[in-house]
């Protein structure tokens, strides 16, 4: 193990490290204690430049005023309308991809697998004249739909990238087994391979989720309006409005980093899964 | 050479007829739906871009549907060559690539600050990764608090130590470092726990050969672990590189590309020529997309070679 554990140094060392990782932590998350703190701290007290001492109560009010008086809930809502069908799309469309592209031997396999790597990497500059064109033609700018293709879309190169390599890591024979077998392909596809999946899956859901939740540039690029906006963006429009209003600013921001923080500690082994595939070899 | 061929023929595929079809259209069937949408979202706009960017046009249709722009060849590029704007925004994604590949041994640093097994470390390492998980337009409202004059933190420490509070937010030649340093927060994060699920790997009886050997702190550190952690390196300057060369949110949010543009990068100047009040130029834009594009293959075309020769060591 690397570094050597500290349980063989000093009880000088032992003790020193288990002062520095709370204060580390400490300074490390400070920008985010702050903002919490902040959401949480009465108008009152900002107005009175008091921004770090004791606050003067809890305020609670501080939240249910961005419920009640700004459309913050329907910018949640709207969210989980573009989040929610991106996440089950990009993953079954990814799901047929990456079987096809791991368990087929022709002859454009390695070219459209690198396609879809590469794809996954543009900048969205590139796309984005011509896919805000695209989706004002087809009738669908300023709809959850028509920002949630797009996701589908773009998403489906970098899990087509996972699935792919983690069908790939399968024992093949179960394949050939059934193909002796004489066993259909789609039989094959959905019957021996997908139950296998299930952690593939976990990982990409929470993945994809967090990823689309947190976009902003799409959600500017292809909505506009308080009927389809995501909250990434209905926050940033909002902040225009609050100008200096740091309670309220705070207390929108820790509602839009609460779900996908929720994620995380939920299906944290998936995240972290998912995340440092090829890490390591 | 013929005798190559000859064999090839004369091995006859021994698998009912049937079956062997299947196998060929299968593939296809699986791969066609996200295929098209990929193709129609992602590859078709990427072509249509770079068309674009040798046309002048405002977004606009006819009243009959008919596309308005003109051709004006190479001019939008001829244009960026003399864009002060373009140049301020090439030299600041030069900066925020610099700086990103910080996260580097920052994240190093801290994966190794964190690599011990004391109680409660599990939550201190996904605490630490807090920051990734959040969306960089709620970093960019954090830092933006934390910068912000007369009582930000941030300005508030430059008082103490220098006697006059910087506001960095509003200063055109830091503007670019302050905001670097709210992205560079997430990407350490990122880098982190890429090097701790490394550290995890590393084969334990070769640290331990090495310590018998003497090896200890930064020679064990550079000639021991780090060749080991290789493979985290480089998806950790792929996904850093990216990262950087991506960045959009975080300008838009803390300062809209000023004072006075001084912040902007490449894909903001892009969005504000194409998007914003300051005119639909949506050729000049896709001619900005282009170039960033450019850049972005030369990185993107270093992970393909070395994934295509992982591929081919199989």
């Amino acid at each position: 193990m690397f570094p050597r554990p500290i349980q063989q140094s000093s009880t000088g060392a032992q003790w020193l490290y288990t002062i520095a990782l709370p204060i580390s932590l400490v300074i490390w998350l400070f920008p985010l204690l702050g903002v919490a703190l902040t959401s949480l701290r009465p108008a009152s007290d900002l107005a009175q430049g008091n921004y770090f001492g004791m606050p003067s109560g809890i305020a609670w009010e501080n939240y249910v005023y961005i419920f009640t008086e700004t459309p913050i809930g329907q910018y949640m809502i709207n969210s989980l309308w573009v989040t929610i069908p991106t996440v089950i799309g990009a993953v079954s469309l990814s799901l047929m991809t990456g079987f096809a592209l791991a368990v087929y031997g022709f002859r454009a396999n390695i070219l459209i697998f690198f396609m879809f790597v590469a794809g996954n990497f543009v900048p969205f500059q590139i796309l984005m004249v011509p896919v805000r064109d695209m989706t004002l033609q087809l009738g669908m700018y300023d709809t959850w739909y028509g920002l949630a293709l797009f996701h589908i879309a773009f998403q489906t190169g970098f899990c087509t990238l996972f699935m792919r390599n983690f069908i790939k890591a399968l024992p093949f024979e179960l394949i050939e087994a059934a193909r002796v077998e004489g066993v259909a392909e789609w039989r094959i596809f959905w019957y021996i391979v997908l139950p296998l999946m299930r952690p593939a899956i976990a990982a990409l859901s929470v993945l994809v989720f967090t990823f689309i939740w947190n976009d902003f540039f799409w959600a500017t690029v292809l909505t506009q309006g308080v009927d389809s906006q995501p909250i990434t963006a209905g926050l940033s429009s909002l902040n225009g409005q609050w100008i200096a209003q740091w309670h309220l600013v705070s207390a929108g921001s820790i509602l839009a980093a609460l779900p996908p923080v929720a994620m995380f500690f939920m299906m944290q082994k998936h995240f972290i899964a998912g995340l440092t595939m090829g890490a390591v070899k | 050479m013929a005798q190559a061929s000859d064999v090839n023929f004369a091995a006859p595929v021994h698998r009912p007829k049937a079956q062997w079809n299947q196998r060929t259209i299968a593939p296809w069937l699986f791969l066609a739906p996200g295929l098209f949408m990929f193709a129609v979202y992602v590859l078709w706009p990427i072509v249509q871009s770079i068309t674009l960017s040798l046309y002048d046009w405002n977004g606009l249709y006819n009243k009959d549907g008919a596309f308005t722009g003109t051709f004006i060849g190479m001019g939008n590029y001829a244009e960026l060559m003399t864009d002060p704007a373009f140049e301020v925004s090439l030299w600041n994604n030069f900066y925020w690539l610099a700086l990103y590949l910080l996260a580097l041994p920052a994240g190093l640093f801290i994966a190794i600050f964190l690599n011990q097994t004391v109680r409660g470390i599990r939550l201190y390492k996904s605490l630490f990764f807090f920051p990734f998980v959040i969306s960089q337009v709620v970093v960019g409202l954090m830092f933006a608090w934390f910068y912000a004059p007369n009582f930000g933190l941030f300005y508030l420490l430059t008082e103490w130590i220098t006697g006059k509070g910087t506001a960095i937010l509003a200063d055109p030649d830091l503007v670019t470092f302050g905001i670097i340093a709210a992205g560079l927060w997430p990407q350490i994060a990122y880098v982190m726990i890429l090097y701790l699920t490394g550290l995890n790997n590393v084969a334990p009886d070769q640290i331990e050969a090495a310590r018998l050997d003497g090896a200890k702190g930064w020679k064990m550190l550079w000639y021991v672990v780090l060749p080991q952690l290789r493979p985290a390196t480089f998806i950790a300057v792929i996904v850093t590189v990216i990262g950087a060369l991506r960045s959009f949110d975080l300008v838009s949010i803390m300062t809209s590309g000023g004072p006075f543009g001084s912040s902007r990068i490449l894909s903001y100047y892009m969005y504000e020529k194409a998007l914003s009040e300051y005119g639909f130029r949506m050729g000049y834009g896709a001619a900005i997309a282009v170039v960033l594009f450019a850049i972005m293959m030369v990185f993107i075309s270093g992970f393909i070679w070395k994934m295509w020769r992982d591929e081919k060591e199989r």
